[in-house]
C-alpha cells in the first residue's frame, strides 16, 4: 500500500510583502488583543464578594479586538498594510487568544505575559514598550473590553505616545499616511482625518469578522509568537484602582403578564401611573 | 478638595448629562468648578454659572473647540488639572473619548461610568455589561472619573451664582481635522434623557416599519431607541443604539418592541422604572425583566396600543 505523503505545513518564510507598488514601502499595524470571557456567558458574583466567578467559563478574544484583527487583514489584503502584529498582555493562555488572531491572517504575535491585575494604564504603558520595539504605523484595537466595560486603553496609549486618535471608528480609509475615519458619536456620525501614526479604536458596524478556516489555524501554530515581560520592558504595572468588593445588582422583577394592548395601558395609567 | 467638571454643550446649551455630571461632583464634596471650551460660548459659560452648587465657571474660548477633539480638550485641561482632586467628565461619547487621553497624562487611573459615590476616593461602576457591581478605590492624588448620568439626579440649572473665569486656551492641535458630523436631526427628547422610551429591535423587519413606532412615540413624547440588531441592519441610525456598548438609558417607561432582550442591550435599560415588552416569542429573556409582556404579534399591538392611549 502506497503511503500518502501528508500535507507538511513547514515554518517557510512568509510570502514578501504586498508592495502596493511603492519600493520600500512598509506599513506595520499593531492590533493589541484581550483574552475575556466569552460575550455569550452571563457572569455570577462570587459568594464572597471579591469578583465574578470566571473558573471554568468560556474565554474568548473580545468582540471588539476581532473586528480589529479582521479590519487589519483587509488592509493587508488590499495592500495598504505589510505586516500585522497581534499583541496581548495577560496570563500564559492569552497564547489562545494570539494564535486565534494569527489564523485570522495576523503574521506574528507578542505575549506580555503577567499573572497580575492588569488595569488600562498599565495595560497601555506596556503597549507603548511594544510599539516603541515595533515601531508600527498604526494601532488598531477594540474600543472597550466587554469585561471591565473601560473603554479606556486605546486613548490612554495614543496619550502616552502622543499620536493623535480616533475612537469608535466605523470607517478607516488610509492613504498618503494620513488615516480617515467615520467615527459614531452621540448625535451620529463625525468623520476626521489625522496623519500616521495614529491610534484608532474600533466599534461593532466597522467590519463583520470572519472565521478562522482550519487551515488557517493549522498555519497559524507555525507563526512566530514571542513572549515577553513586563519588567523587561521596563513598565510597573502595579495597579491603581483597588476592588473593594463586586456584587450584584438589585434583581428586577419581571415576568408581569397582560393579555392585551386595552389592559396595558390601563396597567401603565392607573398602576405603574407612567402615562 | 475640588472638582473639576467638564461640560459638554451643543454649541447653543448644555447637554443634560452635564447637570447630572456636576450632581456627582457634589457628592464627592469640595468646591465644584466647571469649565466650558467652545466658540462664543460666552451663553454657555453663563448658563453653567447658574447650576446651583457651582462655585466657578472657566470658560476658554477658541476655533479649535468649535468642534472639539480629545487631543485638544486634554491639552486644556492637563495644565488646569494641578489645582484639582477630581476631573470629572459625563460618560457619553464625548465624555469616553476624552478623559482617559487626560488620565494618561496627568499618569492617574481613569474610573469609567460610576453609578454611586461612596467617598472622595470610592466609586461603584457597572462591569461584565452591568451584571456586577465592583466598587473601587482609586490610590492616585487625581482622580480623573467618567459619570453615568443614570446614576445621578440632575443639579437645578438655576440658583446658583457662580463667577466666570476666563481661561487661557492653549495652541489648537493641528493634527485632527473634523472634516464633517453628520448628525441625527429630530424634534424628539434626547434618548439618554427622555422620560418614555419606545425602542424597536429585529422584529420590526425593516426601516419602514419603524414608522408604526414613531406613530406610537408621538402619542406619549417619546424618544426611540434601537437595539443593536435594527442598527446593524440598517433600520435606524447608530445613535439609536440602547446597550452594553450603546446609549445607557433609565426613563420612566421604556417599551421593547420586537427586541429578544440580549444581556447587552439589558444592560442599557434594565434601570428604568417601567418596562414593557412586546414579543411574538414567550421565551424571549426581555420578559424576564419586563413589568408588563405582552406577547404577540407587534404589528397587530402596535397600531392598538397607540389607538388606545387616545381613549
Amino acid at each position: 500500500m502506497t503511503r500518502q505523503r501528508a500535507t507538511v505545513y513547514n515554518s517557510a518564510p512568509a510570502a514578501p510583502p504586498v508592495s502596493n507598488g511603492r519600493p520600500g514601502f512598509s506599513m506595520k499595524v499593531l492590533v493589541p488583543v484581550k483574552r475575556v470571557v466569552d460575550f455569550n456567558v452571563k457572569v455570577r458574583v462570587k459568594a464572597d464578594g471579591s469578583g465574578v466567578d470566571t473558573a471554568n467559563v468560556k474565554m474568548s478574544m473580545n468582540p471588539f479586538d476581532e473586528i480589529a484583527v479582521e479590519e487589519a487583514v483587509r488592509l493587508k489584503e488590499k495592500g495598504v498594510a505589510t505586516e500585522i502584529v497581534a499583541v496581548s498582555c495577560g496570563v500564559a493562555a492569552c497564547q489562545e487568544t494570539l494564535r486565534t488572531a494569527l489564523a485570522i491572517g495576523a503574521d506574528r504575535a507578542v505575549l506580555v505575559e503577567s499573572a497580575a491585575e492588569l488595569q488600562p494604564l498599565a495595560v497601555a504603558k506596556l503597549l507603548k514598550a511594544v510599539a516603541a520595539k515595533e515601531a508600527p504605523q498604526l494601532v488598531l484595537m477594540g474600543k472597550q473590553a466587554i469585561d471591565d466595560d473601560a473603554n479606556q486603553t486605546g486613548q490612554m496609549l495614543a496619550a502616552l505616545l502622543d499620536w493623535p486618535q480616533a475612537t469608535f471608528a466605523s470607517k478607516i480609509d488610509l492613504a498618503d499616511g494620513r488615516a480617515t475615519v467615520k467615527r459614531e458619536i452621540d448625535g451620529g456620525l463625525e468623520t476626521v482625518s489625522m496623519p500616521l501614526p495614529a491610534v484608532i479604536t474600533v466599534d461593532l458596524r466597522l467590519n463583520e469578522p470572519r472565521y478562522a478556516t482550519l487551515p488557517n489555524i493549522m498555519k497559524a501554530k507555525k507563526k512566530p509568537l514571542e513572549t515577553m515581560t513586563p519588567a523587561a520592558l521596563g513598565v510597573d504595572v502595579t495597579p491603581r484602582l483597588a476592588t473593594l468588593k463586586v456584587a450584584e445588582p438589585a434583581k428586577r422583577k419581571g415576568g408581569g403578564k397582560v393579555a392585551d394592548a386595552k389592559e396595558l395601558v390601563a396597567k401603565l395609567r392607573n398602576e405603574a401611573k407612567v402615562i | 478638595m475640588s472638582t473639576l467638571v467638564v461640560a459638554e454643550h451643543d454649541k447653543a446649551a448644555l447637554k443634560g448629562a452635564t447637570l447630572n455630571t456636576v450632581a456627582a461632583a457634589q457628592k464627592i464634596g469640595g468646591e465644584v468648578h466647571v469649565l466650558v471650551a467652545g466658540q462664543d460660548a460666552g451663553g454657555i459659560a453663563r448658563s453653567a454659572a447658574q447650576i446651583a452648587g457651582v462655585a466657578k465657571v472657566l470658560h476658554a474660548e477658541g476655533p479649535q473647540f468649535a468642534a472639539p477633539t480629545a487631543e485638544s480638550l486634554a491639552a486644556l485641561v492637563v495644565p488646569l488639572a494641578a489645582a484639582y482632586s477630581h476631573i470629572l467628565l459625563p460618560a457619553s461619547g464625548f465624555g469616553k473619548d476624552v478623559a482617559p487621553r487626560i488620565a494618561a497624562l496627568l499618569d492617574v487611573a481613569q474610573i469609567s461610568d460610576i453609578i454611586a459615590v461612596e467617598s472622595a476616593d470610592t466609586f461603584v461602576r457597572p462591569i461584565y455589561a452591568g451584571n456586577a457591581l465592583a466598587t473601587v478605590q482609586s490610590k492616585d492624588a487625581r482622580k480623573v472619573i467618567t459619570v453615568r448620568a443614570t446614576g445621578f439626579d440632575a443639579a437645578e440649572t438655576s440658583g446658583g451664582s457662580a463667577s466666570v473665569e476666563s481661561v487661557a486656551s492653549p495652541a489648537a492641535d493641528e493634527r485632527v481635522k473634523v472634516l464633517g458630523q453628520e448628525l441625527t436631526k429630530s424634534d424628539r427628547p434626547e434618548l439618554t434623557s427622555a422620560r418614555i422610551v419606545v425602542s424597536g429591535g429585529r422584529g420590526l423587519q425593516n426601516g419602514a416599519n419603524f414608522k408604526m413606532l414613531e406613530a406610537l412615540a408621538d402619542k406619549l413624547h417619546a424618544a426611540i431607541g434601537a437595539s443593536r440588531a435594527a442598527v446593524d441592519a440598517g433600520y435606524v441610525p447608530n445613535d439609536y443604539q440602547v446597550g452594553q456598548t450603546g446609549k445607557i438609558v433609565a426613563p420612566d417607561l421604556y417599551i421593547a418592541i420586537g427586541i429578544s432582550g440580549a444581556i447587552q442591550h439589558l444592560a442599557g435599560m434594565k434601570d428604568s422604572k417601567v418596562i414593557v415588552a412586546i414579543n411574538k416569542d414567550p421565551e424571549a429573556p426581555i420578559f424576564q425583566v419586563a413589568d408588563y409582556g405582552l406577547v404577540g404579534d407587534l404589528f397587530e399591538i402596535v397600531p392598538q396600543l397607540t389607538a388606545a392611549l387616545d381613549a
